[in-house]
């Protein structure tokens, strides 16, 4: 991993892509890495597009601003793809991960010819076959861990099942189907 | 030893608040400073701390709430962020003028005309000249270590002064990243309990709090409390020597960051910092001497430690989050430049403003600065005293 990965996340208001940046933060965090997750807020609405960020590295990170040029960035919502230009400074080095159940030939055409590399999930798929709910986040959080590399997979899997016991303490039941929701992402993202 | 978390700077004054357990908090909610009662209120439900919190329906009466507890004698915070901060403006100077210790958090956010969330200086700006202690933090860490010193510095009897502890709304409040924070007992330790030499609910020594003082006191009782603000500079640098000894962290007037041989240095408040000093770093890979100074103590005014850090420097750039609309400068603009007068120092400086209402300032937009600077200095250009930076092309 070169000295710290910049993520931008674009979603909708009220399907997560915050909570989502905030938990890899948290997973990153937790495996000794510095790191920093926040949300760009533009109308407080839902379903209006939103913005979050992530900067992950092994230095300690001073820099206070959004970011431009991304190595990394993750649409949680593909109608996003008609209203916000989602590759817009992302490096050609880096990638591009979409959710969406289309096939990646009939996405790339929305890319705004963007040279570097195309991934896609259908995390809804993912998430009703794993929780019966569709809730994105976990998938995608899955894909760009895997697609980025960020850390060990294993590691990763251990790490959010400590941080789900955590975060749903009172409702155990979903659990087990978040986990299989990340594990069944790692598979899918392609 | 420190513990290694992640959180949000709304976060690590909520933590600090806990750890300090103080008597009473009485706050009305405002975005973006809403969490750090949100999740007070939580560990008071949660029986991890003992504060009584007092739910009230305008700022305006959380200040008095809060005025009415520490007068009382009881150890007493709110937090609030733009309008909410605005509409306490009459009781900042009462309480300032009272000289009652009450600490409060602020999480700067821009004044509504056009409305607007974000972050920028004009609501402490503004308040500026109300009476109170104002520091501000680049950073979560540095939002939790100023509050854990501020009750030390208000409270201090040559002080007595409340204390306005600044962080930049979302780009820190909401922003989670590494900070170390202290154990409880240590903190405990340092902050100590609250024993106020005279206050109302003493039986023993009745007094009266804010009675009226017409023409032959009240100039008294103003040269008091500038006494006072000039007592806490002094105040301010034992307590953040103290706080050294047990966490490891410098803390001044100002953080000076590569200033030693700079020729070009550019003076800024709050998280805009950082981001400056990941220009400097650039610049000076390529031999270029810029340099940060980070102001951290904005009331008092350290203005003769500032003009002594900058006097061997080319050209400086003043950074105001703020517009006065005096149209001859912003706020920080005008005292730098001041402080630099009286020091008999003929620098060329430019004030610009940045960031209002939370529009972005980059790394980018601190080089373009410091190569406006350079040119300025080499007398390729004339400096422009005034300029706005990050304007929509």
């Amino acid at each position: 991993m070169k000295k710290n990965i910049e993520i931008r996340w674009h979603g909708r208001g009220g399907q997560g892509a915050k909570t989502a940046a905030l938990l890899l933060a948290d997973v990153a965090f937790n495996t000794g890495m510095y790191v920093q997750g926040f949300p760009e807020y533009g109308p407080e609405r839902m379903g209006a597009p939103i913005t979050a960020y992530n900067r992950i590295g092994n230095e300690p990170i001073r820099v206070h601003s959004n970011i431009y040029n991304p190595d990394y960035v993750v649409v949680v919502d593909e109608t996003l793809l008609h209203a916000v230009d989602v590759t817009h400074g992302l490096s050609k080095d880096g990638a591009i991960i979409i959710n969406t159940a289309r096939p990646k030939e009939e996405i790339l055409p929305l890319l705004n010819g963007y040279e570097g590399a195309v991934y896609v999930i259908d995390a809804r798929e993912v998430s009703m076959s794993t929780l019966g709910k569709y809730f994105p986040n976990s998938p995608m959080l899955a894909s760009i861990v895997k697609v980025a590399n960020i850390m060990d997979q294993d590691v990763f899997l251990s790490q959010m099942e400590t941080s789900y016991h955590h975060k749903f303490a009172k409702k155990p039941e979903v659990i087990e189907g978040n986990m299989n929701a990340l594990k069944l992402a790692f598979q899918e993202v392609k | 030893m420190s513990i290694r978390e992640r959180m949000s700077g709304n976060e690590a004054v909520a933590h600090a608040i806990k750890q300090i357990n103080p008597d009473v908090m009485a706050a009305f909610p405002i975005t973006p400073s809403t969490e750090i009662p949100q999740m007070v209120s939580t560990f008071i439900a949660n029986g991890e701390c003992t504060t009584e919190f007092i739910p009230v329906e305008s700022e305006h009466s959380s200040m008095s709430a809060t005025m009415g507890a520490c007068a009382a004698g009881a150890r007493a915070i709110t937090a609030t962020s733009s309008c909410g901060l605005a509409y306490m403006w009459e009781v900042l100077y009462v309480a300032a003028s009272d000289r009652l210790p009450v600490v409060m958090a602020v999480v700067n956010r821009a004044l509504t005309g056009p409305i607007n969330i974000n972050c920028d200086h004009s609501d402490s700006m503004g308040a500026r000249d109300a009476g109170w202690i104002q520091i501000y933090a680049e950073n979560n860490q540095e939002a939790y270590d100023n509050y854990i010193q501020a009750f030390r510095i208000a409270e201090h009897s040559d002080v007595r002064l409340p204390f306005m502890a600044c962080q930049d709304g979302f780009i820190t409040s909401h922003a989670v990243e590494n900070i170390e924070l202290l154990e409880d007992d240590l903190v405990k330790k340092f902050v100590g309990d609250y024993e106020p030499e005279q206050f109302l609910l003493n039986a023993k020594m009745p007094m009266a709090v804010g009675p009226y003082a017409n023409s032959p006191f009240y100039m008294e009782t103003k040269m008091n409390q500038r006494l006072a603000m000039k007592n806490a500079k002094k105040v301010i640098l034992e307590v953040a020597s103290e706080f050294e000894k047990i966490s490891g962290r410098k803390y001044g007037f100002f953080e000076e960051y590569k200033t030693e041989d700079a020729d070009f240095v550019i003076v800024i408040m709050g998280s805009a910092a950082g981001t400056t000093k990941d220009a400097v770093d650039r610049l000076r890979e390529q031999g270029i001497k810029a340099g940060v100074l980070k102001i951290r103590v904005f009331r008092p005014f350290p203005g003769e430690e500032i003009a002594t850090a900058l006097k061997n420097v080319r050209a400086i750039a003043i950074m105001d989050r703020a517009e006065s609309f005096s149209a001859y400068g912003g706020p920080l603009g005008s005292e730098v430049k001041s402080a630099l007068f009286d020091a008999k120092l003929s620098i060329d400086t430019v004030n610009y403003f940045y960031g209002l209402g939370g529009r972005d300032y980059t790394v980018e937009a601190a080089t373009e600065i410091f190569n406006d600077l350079q040119d300025i200095a080499d007398k390729k250009t004339e400096p422009v005293q005034f300029k706005y930076i990050g304007l929509r092309k």
